[in-house]
């Protein structure tokens, strides 16, 4: 989970566009730092979620609960 | 005389079969249509003309031979631009997929409609890459709202809305990752369909987040969107996640009407944060329906933020070496957004597939005491082209982020959702989700149609 802390979203963009190689200039960074202080805003919903350790995601989702064979 | 580019689908297919009117005709007319309306709609960006009028000279030369047409004849329909078409580049909506070689070959989706009648009118607007939920475009304009052409479309799918509410085509495909058919759909006051996951196939689609990615109709009537869903239906090599949809055709089905089915208003979530328009919406759908029961659909606003951040990471996953060797030719809006997704931990991601597996079966759990669900399909009616933010119950929201809260929680578990337009007394209209368990598109398009012979949930051409 995020810090409750929030971080300085530009230095941790600028941080990690270096370490990724991805193309974040000074005039793309306060964009780029408002939509990932977004997701740290949005993820705590999900990740603060208590789970089961053993439940998986499915490879390919299947939104049926007993699929049916297709025609 | 009867004016084809304002009727159905299936009225125009019924007339061509009854020798009323030539598929041709039918054609120029809505070319007509397109030529007068789309230099200020921006709906259509690529018009596929020669193709549809020799394709409606064979449906015509078929019919003077007193062949039986297929269902859909003489129907002109349109796609995002997302859909390969051959002989053009698909542009999902950007620059750079322009300069990609043209298609050999068209989407599924397109090859089923022709063999089922219908006729490829062209590509339409859409947002780029469809990361957006306003129909706003860097590249090819703004798709601009019919109903009033100082509103957006919404979005991904603006092209789609607006080519339909325009009369420049009965029937449209969009695609629906987070909300792209359903948002449209209520932008424009349009019945739209998005199926099961994985019902209908996207082979020779571009994707956005492929563990989301729907397509579907939008239409001016639910008859249409059932006819074409029908066309479409069945497995698909090029589609790995399709199963082939329902085993029987919806089309039949949707004048069975609503006997039986428990019908309930989505509470919590879906009432927080929607307009006092889009809350009166759901209340005159759900007096109609006799639905008086609340339902809670677990944990949604968790499922919201885990189907944006899946959202953030799988579009950044596809377009990484893009945004590294093209940087100047994204939108910047998306451009960020999809920067940012790069840089989130792969162990959030995981997660929120994890928590996507707990909340499925969660809500199945609640289709076991329901089998309907009714909730706003966005929280505002169509802003304004420009505008950046709307304002509900005394908080700002920004218009591009939050235009689909409501549809998000839905298509995460890949349910079936018709959109259902509600028109208030003057305005714009706004759309009302008819939501249903996983399978039963059927249902959802049942009460669609039964909302629809009401009077209670209609569409028609702007201007």
């Amino acid at each position: 989970m995020p810090a409750s802390d929030p971080p300085d979203f530009e230095a941790l963009a600028s941080a990690l566009a270096r370490a990724l190689a991805l193309p974040v200039t000074e005039e793309t960074l306060p964009g780029v730092a408002m939509n990932l202080a977004l997701a740290y805003r949005l993820a705590p919903a999900f990740l603060d979620f208590p789970l089961p350790d053993t439940l998986e995601p499915a490879a390919i989702f299947d939104p049926r609960a007993n699929p049916v064979a297709a025609p | 005389m009867t004016d084809w580019t304002h009727e159905s689908g299936a009225r125009i297919a019924a007339a061509v079969q009854a020798g009323d009117v030539t598929a041709r005709s039918v054609v120029e007319r809505h070319l007509d249509v397109i030529e007068a309306r789309n230099p200020l709609l921006k709906a259509f960006t690529d018009v596929t003309a020669g193709r549809a009028l020799a394709n409606a000279e064979r449906i015509d030369a078929r019919r003077r031979r007193g062949e039986a047409l297929p269902p859909l004849a003489g129907m002109p329909f349109a796609v995002k631009n997302l859909f390969d078409i051959a002989g053009l580049p698909t542009r999902a909506g950007s620059k750079i997929n322009r300069d990609r070689p043209s298609s050999e070959s068209d989407a599924t989706a397109i090859s089923r409609l022709e063999a089922a009648g219908a006729i490829l009118i062209g590509g339409v607007n859409m947002g780029e890459y469809a990361y957006d939920f306003t129909g706003r475009n860097a590249h090819d304009g703004h798709s601009r709202n019919p109903h009033d052409p100082e509103r957006m479309t919404g979005g991904s799918s603006g092209g789609s809305g607006g080519c339909v509410a325009a009369g420049m085509v009965p029937v449209a495909l969009g695609s629906d990752t987070n909300g792209s058919i359903r948002v449209p759909a209520s932008l424009c006051g349009l019945f739209g369909l998005k199926p099961t996951y994985g019902a209908l196939s996207r082979g020779g689609s571009f994707p956005f987040v492929t563990s989301l990615d729907h397509v579907g109709p939008l239409a001016r009537s639910v008859e249409d969107l059932a006819r074409v869903h029908d066309a479409m239906r069945g497995r698909d090599p090029r589609d790995p996640a399709c199963w082939g949809g329902p085993v029987e055709p919806l089309a039949p089905q949707i004048e069975t009407g609503i006997g039986g089915l428990r019908i309930a208003r989505a509470g919590g979530y879906f009432t927080r944060l929607a307009s006092p328009q889009a809350l009166e919406a759901v209340e005159t759908v759900a007096g109609a329906l006799g639905a008086f029961q609340v339902a809670e659909i677990p944990e949604a606003e968790r499922a919201r933020a885990a189907a944006f951040v899946m959202t953030m990471t799988e579009g950044a996953a596809l377009h990484q070496e893009r945004l590294r060797q093209r940087i100047a030719d994204f939108d910047p809006e998306v451009r960020d957004r999809l920067l940012a997704g790069a840089m989130l931990p792969g162990a959030w991601y995981h997660r929120a597939q994890v928590f996507r597996a707990w909340y499925k079966e969660a809500v199945a759990e609640l289709f076991r005491q329901v089998d309907v669900l009714i909730a706003p399909a966005t929280p505002v009616s169509a802003p304004l082209v420009d505008q950046r933010v709307f304002t509900v119950d005394g908080q700002d929201l920004p218009v591009r982020a939050n235009l689909g809260i409501f549809t998000q929680p839905i298509s995460f578990i890949g349910l079936p959702v018709a959109a259902v337009p509600v028109w208030p007394a003057e305005g714009m209209p706004i759309g009302v989700q008819v939501i249903a368990a996983a399978g039963r598109d059927d249902v959802v398009l049942r009460v669609a149609r039964h909302l629809e012979r009401a009077g209670v949930c209609t569409s028609r051409v702007a201007g």
